[in-house]
């Protein structure tokens, strides 16, 4: 916009109550769309790296006792399923890549296939829900939530089969020795008491829960945006509007590329590493 | 323009042009929600102060005989909950940021309005999480919430304080955010980074702090609450968690959050020295640049807490290098205030007498926290009432001495009634007198080795004692008094019409109105000078430019 038109537009829109209403994309409190525009960057970045401070301080915690509880953690990680993390992986990063063509078709007014992308991008977070749901579910199965009724023993039996963790007897009492069988001998690396491990692994899938849990409260609340964007899209192609706002659906790209990326360090280090 | 044909008084204001409730609860105008946390914060200032007091009275005799050590250890956990997390965080960023800061770029309003009033409803669920978890039984382990106690043993409601602190910090987070924004990108024209304001520098360290560290206060007192629900073992030894990763994690956004309660107070005393001294303030660089100097090193001393709790002395030897740098943008502070007022012309008005008042207390706290960061020192003085007095001369000498500073300065602009000037002045002699009173014995009892968090003494530390309580009975009435006059003065204190009742350089009492347009300006300004150009009177900061006549059917129509 102009100077010039700013100025006709601002003594017309004055007369009311005092108001500036802009041409109804731009805020009473901005000057120019380029000024709103980075103003909202600004703020979507600052926030992002609000969230990455967020999880970092859990990334962090987690690190340490990965470091300190090694051959526990190791035994945990080996409950977790594979294929479902990649197959989520997979899962969110397409829709980052749907997200990202989405924010294109807005930028563009194209809003029939802004509408599209965004809702591919909201089956693809569907799809990683209803996996975390089925993997959140095995997890209580065996009791490996970390409640009232924890009980580490399907990672001790699945531990024992893969010979890395032996039930021994010390001084009449029970040991878990956790090490590694090479050539069908048994090296022991270190001796846990039962209630030691089972502290331990607890903490493990302590940890995995809050880590993807936040991360999974993050995908909720991108689906809830995505789902009132596609809503906004839809009418906005209904209603034939030559030009939208396309800031919204960028900054809700932005936010999701976080969600995604978070996901990205959380897959390997939750999923991958020890195997 | 409809706001043209008003005169003076019946000029609509930002206060009256609408007066519903919903108008109230459901505003996006900056003024207003700096309001709405004006009111708020001042009921929580006013219930910490009430757990102060009866701190105070226990430990004015050596026998615990007024409360149970039980009942005594949920009274300093409330006082110091509220009055940090509910008080001196959002003190003078929500309330002066808010109000003030807009103005003295010359913006119509902050960045994100609906995210500025959404900072507020934030703030106001947390606070009444906090509160029913005060009533329902109280908290007693201490604002910090060390592990393992506050994960494993404490009773009580200490997760849904934690929800409501987690939710204030999210209040925080949005306000800082906010102001980044803000001041990134809505400086009128004109309006360079050097020649902001220095509150304007000061706010915009105080959100970097906000945005980078309160997240990781929010997720480590999340953790805390997970641990006390499902005995995961993060913090607790017992359960194979480290107590020590805690107190990192904490004072990581902790000690910074010193630096929010203090950084804005810093700027609003850059405001008000060179206001009342009518002079540039001296060394206008250096002062801005060690606002941020103060919030990145403050960002590397975490560990000074930790001194005698278990941490490495190699790390120890390095926070405690690390905590001294941080007196230099301090001391280049103080010196250029000091500087500013040289050769002024002093009007001793109220602001300027708790700026003033803040001068002296500041110095004396912040050369206490190099007793306390020498590690050698530390050993002896940790955990004692040296620390105590130590962080109040800096909180309360320094934070909210700075808030009153504000809270006076700014009355005017934000009322349009001045306060009472003599009830002012003995309001702030007494504060200055009362609080010295209550934590200067406070120095010496910790020096001598009375430890805090007990509710009972041994006889020869009495009169120290004593002398504190009387103390805080004349600060508290030093307090009580700006809130009645300050209530008093909204009715019945000198109206004022004029815009710049000081005599202040600054968009905000040149070119607005008293009390604000509901938009501020009525159009953007441009500024044409420096901050504070005391030496140039007959030159103004800005202009807001004329509107052009719109001719219809013109060449432009």
């Amino acid at each position: 916009m102009s100077v010039k038109e700013l100025e006709k537009s601002a003594t017309l829109e004055h007369a009311g109550d005092g108001h500036f209403h802009g041409d109804g994309i731009l805020g009473e409190q901005f000057e120019t769309l380029e000024q709103q525009n980075t103003s909202y960057l600004i703020g979507m970045w600052a926030f992002i790296v609000q969230e990455v401070l967020f999880f970092g301080a859990i990334f962090t915690a987690y690190a340490i006792y990965r470091f300190k509880y090694v051959l526990e953690f190791t035994l945990a990680h080996h409950e977790l399923s594979v294929p479902i993390g990649t197959l989520n992986t997979f899962v969110l990063l397409f829709s980052s890549y749907t997200m990202a063509r989405a924010v294109r078709a807005a930028m563009q007014n194209r809003h029939k296939k802004q509408a599209f992308y965004l809702l591919l991008t909201f089956l693809f977070a569907g799809v990683f829900m209803v996996n975390k749901y089925f993997e959140y579910g095995a997890k209580f199965e065996h009791h490996l939530f970390p409640g009232g009724d924890y009980d580490a023993h399907t990672i001790v039996e699945h531990a024992e089969k893969k010979g890395e963790l032996r039930v021994a007897e010390e001084n009449g009492k029970e040991v878990y020795e956790l090490g590694k069988t090479r050539d069908g001998q048994f090296t022991v690396f270190k001796k846990v008491t039962p209630e030691e491990f089972e502290q331990r692994t607890r903490l493990f899938f302590g940890f995995y829960f809050v880590m993807t849990g936040l991360h999974g409260l993050h995908v909720l609340v991108g689906m809830i945006i995505i789902a009132i964007l596609i809503g906004r899209a839809w009418i906005d192609h209904m209603k034939n509007k030559p030009v939208a706002d396309y800031m919204p659906v960028e900054m809700t790209g932005l936010y999701w590329h976080l969600v995604d990326i978070v996901w990205i360090f959380l897959f390997p280090l939750l999923y991958l590493i020890g195997r | 323009m409809a706001t043209a044909t008003y005169t003076g008084t019946d000029k609509p204001n930002y206060l009256n042009w609408k007066t519903t409730v919903a108008s109230w609860l459901l505003t996006y105008d900056h003024k207003r929600i700096g309001i709405l946390y004006l009111v708020t914060i001042s009921i929580f200032f006013a219930l910490g102060g009430l757990a102060a007091a009866m701190i105070r009275m226990e430990l004015a005799t050596p026998k615990g005989d007024l409360l149970t050590s039980d009942v005594y250890n949920k009274m300093f956990t409330a006082h110091g909950v509220i009055m940090i997390f509910l008080f001196l965080i959002p003190s003078i960023p929500a309330v002066f940021g808010n109000f003030a800061l807009p103005l003295m770029i010359g913006a119509r309003d902050v960045a994100f309005p609906r995210l500025n009033l959404l900072s507020w409803y934030f703030f106001t669920a947390g606070a009444l999480c906090v509160l029913v978890a005060l009533f329902r039984g109280g908290i007693d382990t201490g604002w910090t919430f060390y592990t393992p106690y506050s994960s494993s043993f404490a009773k009580g409601e200490v997760s849904l304080a934690i929800v409501g602190i987690f939710l204030a910090g999210f209040a925080s987070i949005f306000t800082g955010i906010n102001f980044l924004v803000t001041i990134h990108k809505m400086r009128a024209p004109g309006m360079t980074w050097f020649r902001l304001p220095l509150f304007v520098w000061a706010m915009y360290a105080t959100s970097l702090i906000q945005v980078l560290g309160t997240p990781v206060v929010a997720i480590t007192l999340l953790l805390v609450a997970v641990e006390r629900s499902f005995r995961i073992g993060i913090f607790d030894p017992n359960l194979g968690g480290d107590p020590i990763l805690y107190q990192h994690l904490f004072w990581f956004y902790s000690h910074p959050a010193v630096y929010i309660m203090i950084l804005p107070a810093m700027g609003v005393i850059s405001e008000v020295i060179s206001a009342f001294s009518k002079r540039r303030v001296f060394g206008y660089h250096f002062v801005a640049f060690s606002s941020l100097a103060i919030a990145i090193i403050g960002f590397l001393v975490w560990g000074h807490h930790m001194f005698s709790t278990g941490q490495s002395m190699y790390a120890g030897i390095v926070f405690s290098f690390l905590t001294w740098i941080v007196a230099i943008p301090s001391a280049i502070k103080t010196f250029n205030w000091m500087a500013t007022i040289w050769k002024g012309r002093v009007h001793w008005e109220t602001p300027m007498l708790y700026a003033l008042g803040f001068m002296g207390l500041f110095v004396i706290g912040g050369l206490t926290g190099l007793h306390l960061a020498a590690m050698a020192t530390n050993v002896h003085l940790t955990d004692t009432y040296f620390i105590v007095a130590h962080f109040h001369y800096v909180m309360v000498g320094g934070g909210i001495m700075g808030y009153l500073a504000a809270l006076h300065f700014w009355w005017p602009k934000m009322t349009g009634r001045m306060y009472p000037e003599g009830w002012g002045k003995l309001a702030a002699l007494l504060v200055f007198v009362g609080f010295n009173l209550t934590f200067f014995p406070q120095f010496i009892l910790g020096y001598m080795g009375m430890p805090r968090r007990y509710h009972s003494y041994p006889e020869e530390w009495a009169v120290l004692n004593v002398l504190s309580t009387a103390g805080s009975s004349v600060l508290g009435l030093g307090y009580l008094l700006p809130l009645i006059y300050l209530t008093w003065s909204l009715k019945y204190g000198k109206v004022v019409t004029e815009r710049n009742p000081w005599g202040a350089r600054g968009l905000e009492w040149e070119l607005v109105d008293t009390p604000p347009d509901p938009h501020n300006f009525e159009r953007t300004p441009i500024v044409t000078r420096p901050a504070y150009d005391y030496n140039h009177p007959e030159e103004p900061t800005g202009f807001v430019p004329k509107p052009r006549p719109v001719v219809v059917g013109g060449k432009d129509g």
